[in-house]
């Protein structure tokens, strides 16, 4: 972090604090960091998105869970109603904003990459870690390889 | 997205987060991260930018290309129209500090009220 930057852990914390939690929200960390290299050029690579915003379909609204859709078209919306985005600053209206389908498609198009993967998914966003790390991790994972992806773009809001 | 970044490179599986909140993605550590300083909300680039957009990605794909080690951190040098949303973000004051109890006790009940349904999958707190 430098200087400017917004401190939301402690922003988030305080948060909590004036709400009356009085126990305050423990974010992962950890000392190792996994780390693979690229094993082919990028031009060959199949790409896919996760995102925290969810469907803006019934079941996207109403279920916490890992949903996937299709890449193509691009979703015209997303539901984001429910995340912690900065409402009073901006706006969630264009997908292209937060979810870099088009953009990718058009990398894609130019070579840059192999080709954008057929679904991308929605991961809830969750105070508990474990929920995340037993359960939404995994299953993205199982998908992204029975799509065969080699590279993930991972886009909170 | 963190913690799912570190469980797809610990499969082998190439991953790059692009966010805003660099603190959280530094103090978890991921391997690699595109931090665009804006509002939380549109870390691919403002809205209806395509230029902008499609260069942040572009940005993403060559820090993919060039990392070769973990916690490789890049910002782009991309500015909001204005710097008045950094004190903004989750602002307590004397306007909102008994909203924001009041908020807390419903939140309360609500989670009190999701466990008796079934539902024990709890959301971040929202800011607003």
């Amino acid at each position: 972090m430098i200087e400017n930057d917004v401190p939301y852990m402690k922003r988030t914390r305080d948060f909590y604090r004036a709400q009356g939690y009085d126990k305050d929200y423990k974010w992962a960390h950890y000392d190792d960091v996994p780390f693979h290299h690229l094993q082919k050029p990028l031009r060959e690579c199949k790409v896919a998105v996760v995102t925290t915003a969810m469907p803006d379909t019934e079941a996207g609204r109403a279920q916490r869970q890992v949903h996937s859709c299709p890449s193509q078209p691009t979703p015209d919306s997303m539901y984001t109603d429910e995340l912690s985005w900065h409402k009073a600053m901006t706006h969630t209206n264009d997908v292209a904003s937060f979810l870099p389908l088009t953009q990718l498609k058009r990398c894609e198009e130019e070579g840059l990459i192999g080709e954008l993967a057929e679904r991308f998914h929605s991961i809830p966003t969750e105070y508990s870690q474990r929920n995340t790390m037993e359960n939404d991790a995994p299953e993205i994972l199982a998908r992204c390889q029975q799509d065969t992806v080699d590279v993930v773009i991972l886009v909170p809001l | 997205m963190s913690l799912l970044a570190r469980h797809l490179e610990n499969n082998g599986i190439i991953t790059l987060i692009i966010g805003s909140a660099i603190d959280i993605v530094e103090h978890c550590g991921a391997p690699r991260y595109l931090h665009n300083d804006f509002p939380l909300g549109n870390p691919c680039g403002a809205p209806y930018d395509e230029a902008m957009q499609h260069e942040i990605i572009k940005q993403g794909l060559t820090l993919i290309e060039e990392a070769d080690q973990a916690r490789t951190i890049q910002r782009n040098s991309y500015r909001w129209k204005d710097d008045a949303w950094r004190k903004d973000y989750a602002l307590i004051d004397d306007s909102n500090r008994e909203e924001l109890r009041l908020r807390g006790e419903r939140r309360r009940q609500q989670q009190i009220d999701d466990k008796a349904a079934g539902n024990s999958r709890a959301a971040m707190i929202s800011e607003t």
